[in-house]
């Protein structure tokens, strides 16, 4: 065995031991403590992601000493890399960019427990990733939704509290109906880890027993997962929780968080229920519907919605409905873009957010009309925001548009899917260009600079009173805002990079999906 | 039909519970009532889990100079699971009790819809001042 197999268990470790750790150091050593744990993970992910990559298998990699069907296993292979390569990435740079955010909106004494959120949250969606093991997956669901809870509430302000309520009322829902379906595919099958309750659901598929049994299985974890991810008719709760919440959170939340419960539905399809099993139940037209309806609602409730993080927030929900229609087109082709679309919007979304806290400041969150100018203050994050823009919209050049792209291809010859799914996307594109294109036009404009001027001046009157001593500075320091710059041109580069040459992660996540069962 | 009713009679209340604690989670106004239903739903999930792996007339898998023919015992693993799923519902309540405590100091009633009238006129007020 080689040593880059420890690698899986070694990055969920690092990020637990770096969470416990954190609760007893001071603001600082914690916030370096979370970085170097994240960065190491990467650095780990990279590795495992490069070794697997060469091989071109998968591996298992046993839990404890007990073999395969009663002990617990951890499963990597290239998707897996890749996919924590993602999320280490998104949770490295928001908390890079979200340094003054933290700093200025979460109390003093707290902010050691963000960073412990933070490791927590990794770890669990590590864990996630790489699971082999169906009750293992329940666990780490219900760990990463009281890591979610947690940055939401972190603001500790009525509204965030309350945000943090319903969105653990709907996530509870959620997670109940999957711990019921994992009970009953028990059950049935007398297994726990997917590569044997893949092999006991094909012999009773073959059999033609229990099939109203595995039709009851998949619909209530599919739903169960949709519900926790914030698919269309349960999204009530992305709004307010993206919205309100830190910066750093927003992004982490939109970028990975609902994405890990997208992954392991994926997980469910291919490798526990299998994929002929679970098209013959009918589940797929029920996630490909939603996901449409998901597209169009989301992006008309954006559209309406004058407020900046708000808007971002809906667009999310019609992102994930890409995801979603992307799985329900019910071939090989549509799942590899429902991943790619997965790792080209949680990068796409997390930089929108990052890029337009620096609109916001230190308010929770402003008018799209009182943008205006603002592109001329501060160029750096206007211009990340407008890349991001674009790559939703689906401009060539960017990731989102390949995302989109593919999309289209995997509709090509399903029936009235492929009507429906291009259409969809046609007509969400143009309601995605009619919100953001307001943004950008507003943010270039000339309209509202001379305020601008002024009101920069205020600010820089206020930062001089803070060196003396007489107030706590609330702007940004010199390298806070270089750090924020950096993180979002990091973002947007590695979007355009996407997006210019799709070939690798496009190659890796289709050879990473073929070795999947 | 009294037979399939008798032979699956855990199942059928552990649905019966499912759907109460279910519809207590989502549809009740009160916060406290709201976790009581989470619990309710929980424990209707442990009680189905549990009882797949009982099997009538055996004994608790507990290895104490009794017999180690695995026949005798019970099947272990739904009941380790049921523990680690208590433990689980256990912190989610106490997070959710705890977030409870804070919004009733804060709004003075455990009303959901209530509270959130009040968040939204707060915000309102902000945004005048």
């Amino acid at each position: 065995m080689d040593f880059v197999m420890n690698f899986p268990f070694f990055s969920i470790m690092i990020c637990m031991l770096a969470a416990l750790s954190t609760f007893m150091l001071g603001r600082r050593a914690a916030a370096a403590v979370a970085k170097i744990a994240l960065a190491l993970t990467l650095v780990l992910s990279v590795i495992l992601t490069v070794y697997t990559h060469g091989t071109g298998e998968s591996f298992v990699y046993m839990m404890g000493h007990f073999p395969a069907p009663w002990g617990n296993e951890i499963r990597a292979g290239e998707l897996e890399g890749v996919m924590a390569i993602f999320t280490c990435v998104i949770a490295l740079l928001s908390l890079i960019a979200g340094k003054h955010s933290i700093r200025t909106q979460v109390d003093d004494t707290k902010q050691n427990l963000y960073y412990l959120i933070t490791c927590l949250m990794e770890a669990s969606l590590l864990a996630l990733i790489y699971t082999n093991d169906i009750f293992t997956g329940y666990v780490f669901i219900e760990i990463n939704t009281i890591a979610g809870c947690g940055l939401i509430m972190i603001k500790n302000s009525g509204r965030s509290i309350a945000a943090a309520i319903r969105y653990m009322v709907v996530s509870l829902v959620g997670s109940g109906l999957f711990l019921i379906g994992t009970t009953l595919l028990y059950s049935i099958t007398g297994h726990l880890l997917m590569q044997n309750i893949n092999e006991s659901v094909a012999v009773l598929a073959a059999d033609g027993s229990y099939s109203v049994t595995l039709t009851i299985i998949t619909a209530l974890m599919t739903v169960g997962l949709a519900i926790k991810s914030g698919l269309f008719p349960f999204h009530l709760w992305i709004p307010d929780a993206y919205a309100i919440s830190v910066m750093p959170s927003s992004a982490m939340l939109s970028g990975m968080v609902s994405k890990g419960y997208i992954f392991l539905l994926i997980k469910l399809i291919y490798r526990v229920i299998g994929f002929d099993v679970y098209k013959s139940t009918g589940v797929f037209d029920l996630i490909f519907i939603a996901g449409i309806v998901a597209m169009i609602m989301g992006s008309v409730a954006a559209i309406r919605t004058g407020f900046l993080r708000r808007m971002t927030a809906y667009s999310s929900v019609s992102q994930i409905g890409y995801i979603f229609m992307g799985i329900g087109i019910a071939n090989s082709l549509g799942a590899v873009a429902a991943i790619f679309h997965i790792i080209t919007h949680g990068l796409t979304k997390s930089l929108l957010f990052i890029a337009s806290s620096s609109f916001t400041g230190n308010k929770e969150d402003i008018k799209v009309s009182d943008l205006k100018g603002l592109g001329h203050k501060y160029p750096v994050s206007a211009a990340t925001f407008t890349a991001a823009a674009l790559s939703i919209i689906g401009f060539p050049l960017f990731a989102g548009f390949i995302a989109k792209m593919l999309l289209a291809n995997a509709s090509f010859d399903c029936g009235w899917r492929m009507y429906a799914a291009i259409g969809a996307i046609a007509v969400s594109t143009i309601l995605n260009v009619v919100y953001f294109f307001k943004c950008i036009i507003n943010l270039y404009a000339f309209g509202g600079f001379e305020e601008e001027k002024k009101s920069e001046g205020e600010e820089a009157t206020k930062a001089a009173a803070g060196d003396c001593g007489i107030s706590v500075s609330e702007a940004p320091t010199k390298c806070e805002k270089t750090l924020h710059g950096i993180c979002a041109t990091v973002l947007a580069i590695i979007n355009l990079y996407i997006g210019l040459a799709p070939g690798l992660l496009s190659d890796i996540i289709t050879k990473g999906l073929n070795v999947f069962d | 039909m009294w037979e399939q009713i008798y032979n699956h009679f855990n199942d059928i209340v552990a649905a019966i519970l499912f759907v109460i604690g279910f519809s207590n989670l989502l549809f009740q106004k009160n916060l406290i009532k709201k976790i009581i239903g989470l619990n309710i739903m929980d424990v209707a999930i442990y009680l189905l889990l549990a009882s797949q792996g009982y099997i009538s007339g055996r004994l608790a898998p507990i290895l104490s100079g009794g017999s180690e023919n695995a026949a005798t015992y019970i099947n272990p693993i739904p009941s380790g699971l049921v523990l680690t799923g208590i433990v689980v519902s256990v912190s989610v309540t106490a997070l959710m009790l705890s977030m409870t405590i804070r919004l009733y100091r804060k709004y003075k009633t455990l009303d959901l819809d209530e509270i959130l009238i009040k968040v939204r006129k707060e915000k309102d007020n902000k945004e005048e001042s």
